[in-house]
């Protein structure tokens, strides 16, 4: 069985610069996945280029086997990988239940003109996709946030609401952009226990990238460490974490030549 | 403030929150049912040219307050409704009741035409871009004479619903339950796609394009419905409008006409139903007041009639200002407050709805 999620030799670059460098590595189905690396490494460029939002100049991406180029945007959600952002992209004028709803928007199945008359089948519908979020409310405590406008959550409760609109979506692959950036350390530690059972419970994929190294260790099966685009190594937490390759892009250590030889 | 206890997903499904909005509702609408037996014919014709605008208000809102799209180019839709239904009529001889849904089709259908090309510009550009088309639609009635009768215009003919002649001088009260009919139903459609998937995609494009997409929302195919089902609306207010008035010309349908529209809905609240009607009330009522004022006031100074030009202009421009300046929600917005105010009397506090802006405050750093 192909694994879940696999870059083949994936090169992005903007004009002279190159983001992503001949990045290859796979995503098997029911890990944690955690891409780390200093800022500027193509971390979230990776990501970007799994949602589409890019063209990679060179190389395959592909979603259980199935070339993802061919895909537009709009159709990750519908084929199984729902995201979160860096900079959290809620509908901020909607409250946290239309966001979540919205998560919803792949299993729609009515049209304009049944919408507007609002049959009994939309209806139904209806009912079945706010139980669904219902579900992802339970899970996530969001109780108290359920009618209220996300222009006034605070941070925190906002990065909740992200993460429960992604899980609306039902994905097979859940792609984290720095779930714990900017939040406190207990919301940080729910954090993990979530991601711990989106795994466990809920049977998701997680790729996740992450600069909190406390966070990347506790949960995540394999490590990914990238920086200037390339991978410098890919392992359990332990292994990248005691990678001379990786000490040296964060500490800055030894000159490029080593770089090379340690890859 | 009424708390509701819902006990099934139909209670947040359902029109209204709660059984006391509903009656309000239904009060409502019996008393703008009954009101050709309480006004007399000029004021019902007021009322009638009120819930046109409103037509055309909610049309736009569809497009500015739901999808978050600019339009400074729906005076083009309203003459492409207005034409399209008198030129189905003359030539065609097609009756009202087909040529009335078919105006509104086609301004739809414009409007998707337009679509195609605008939905990847953004803000000041699509201003820019929908402009263009107001002044085109303008020069095209003009330029276009055997199609559009040129700078002579075109007369509307009575409307007739099986062999029942409507004129808004003749039976002004049929004409307003008419244009009052094809007014719910536009708020039952606008409530009905509020309440759908498709409307919660529209907000979705309006707050972030990017997550829109991210979430499975076709987004240039989410615009390019907003802007048909948003003309299709004003389309249908243009036919009406041409009935209204009797005469359509390219004057009608100027590009000021398409920036009182925006202004219209910026004043009644963005992004309400409620927004569009007090938006209306204000294009259609303000100028009857003033020129009531200016009656009385001549009548107190004992000169004779005080003419100033433009002062309806200024009066507009002045009230746009100040509701940007003090209320940018609008009159709803306003409406809100006030009723918020007595509710929770006497613990109304004056911050209530006053929005976050910082986005790296946490709870509890305050």
């Amino acid at each position: 069985m192909s694994p879940l999620l696999e870059f083949d030799n994936v090169t992005l670059s903007f004009g002279g610069l190159v983001a992503v460098d001949r990045l290859s590595f796979t995503v098997e189905n029911g890990e944690v996945f955690a891409i780390v690396g200093p800022n500027g490494a193509g971390k979230s460029t990776a990501f970007n280029l799994i949602s589409r939002f890019y063209d990679p100049v060179e190389g395959k991406i592909r979603l259980a086997g199935d070339d993802l180029v061919q895909h537009p945007s709009h159709d990750l959600a519908g084929l199984g990988v729902a995201r979160t952002f860096q900079n959290i992209e809620l509908f901020d004028q909607a409250t946290v239940l239309e966001n979540l709803l919205i998560g919803r928007h792949r299993f729609r199945k009515s049209n304009l003109l049944t919408e507007i008359a609002f049959t009994p089948f939309v209806r139904d519908q209806e009912r079945q996709h706010r139980h669904a979020v219902e579900e992802v409310i339970d899970f996530l405590d969001l109780q108290p946030y359920r009618e209220k406008r996300i222009a006034g959550l605070p941070y925190g409760v906002r990065k909740v609401v992200e993460l429960g609109r992604a899980l609306a979506t039902k994905p097979r692959l859940l792609l984290l952009d720095e779930p714990a950036s900017g939040l406190s350390v207990e919301e940080t530690r729910d954090m993990a226990y979530w991601i711990e059972d989106i795994k466990k419970q809920m049977g998701i994929t997680v790729l996740m990238v992450e600069h909190d190294m406390h966070l990347v260790s506790s949960v995540s099966d394999r490590v990914l460490a990238m920086a200037d685009g390339h991978k410098l190594a890919l392992g359990t937490p332990d292994e990248v974490q005691s990678h001379p390759a990786v000490l040296e892009a964060y500490l800055g250590a030894g000159d490029t030549a080593d770089r090379e030889a340690a890859e | 403030m009424r708390v509701v206890f819902k006990t099934s997903y139909d209670h947040d499904i359902g029109m209204f929150r709660h059984r006391a909005q509903a009656t309000w509702y239904v009060l409502l609408l019996t008393g703008v049912l009954a009101l050709p037996l309480l006004l007399g014919s000029f004021l019902i014709g007021e009322m009638t040219n009120m819930l046109i605008w409103a037509i055309a208000g909610m049309g736009l809102m569809i497009l500015v307050g739901q999808t978050g799209q600019a339009s400074l180019g729906h005076a083009a839709f309203l003459a492409i409704g207005a034409y399209a239904n008198v030129i189905l009529q003359q030539r065609a001889g097609l009756p009202f009741l087909v040529s009335f849904p078919l105006a509104g089709l086609i301004a739809g259908a414009a409007g998707v035409l337009l679509a195609i090309p605008t939905t990847r510009l953004h803000g000041i550009y699509l201003a820019i871009a929908t402009l263009a088309v107001s002044i085109l639609v303008e020069d095209f009635i003009v330029i276009a004479e055997p199609l559009t009768g040129g700078v002579g215009g075109m007369f509307a003919a009575d409307i007739t619903i099986f062999g029942y002649a409507i004129n808004r001088y003749i039976n002004p009260d049929a004409f307003y339950w008419l244009t009052l009919a094809v007014t719910l139903l536009v708020v039952y459609f606008y409530r009905n796609l509020l309440r759908s998937p498709l409307g919660r995609a529209f907000a979705a494009v309006r707050d972030s394009e990017i997550s829109a997409q991210a979430m499975g929302v076709n987004v240039p195919r989410t615009k390019a419905l907003a802007f048909g089902l948003s003309t299709g609306i004003t389309g249908l207010a243009g036919a009406l409008m041409g009935h209204y008035s009797g005469v359509i010309t390219h004057e009608n349908f100027t590009v000021i006409i398409s920036i009182q529209m925006l202004l219209m809905i910026v004043i009644g609240g963005l992004g309400t139903i409620h927004g569009a009607f007090f938006g209306a009330m204000v294009v259609v009522f303000l100028p009857q007041a003033l020129s009531f004022l200016r009656d009385w006031v001549s009548g107190m100074t004992g000169g004779g009639s005080v003419a100033i030009s433009g002062l309806e202009t200024a009066v507009f421009a002045m009230i746009l200002i100040a509701f940007i300046l003090f209320e940018p929600m609008g009159i709803y917005g306003r409406w809100l407050k006030i009723r918020t105010y007595f509710e929770l009397f006497p613990f109304y506090r004056k911050n209530m709805f006053r929005r976050q802006k910082s986005y790296l405050k946490t709870e509890r750093m305050r």
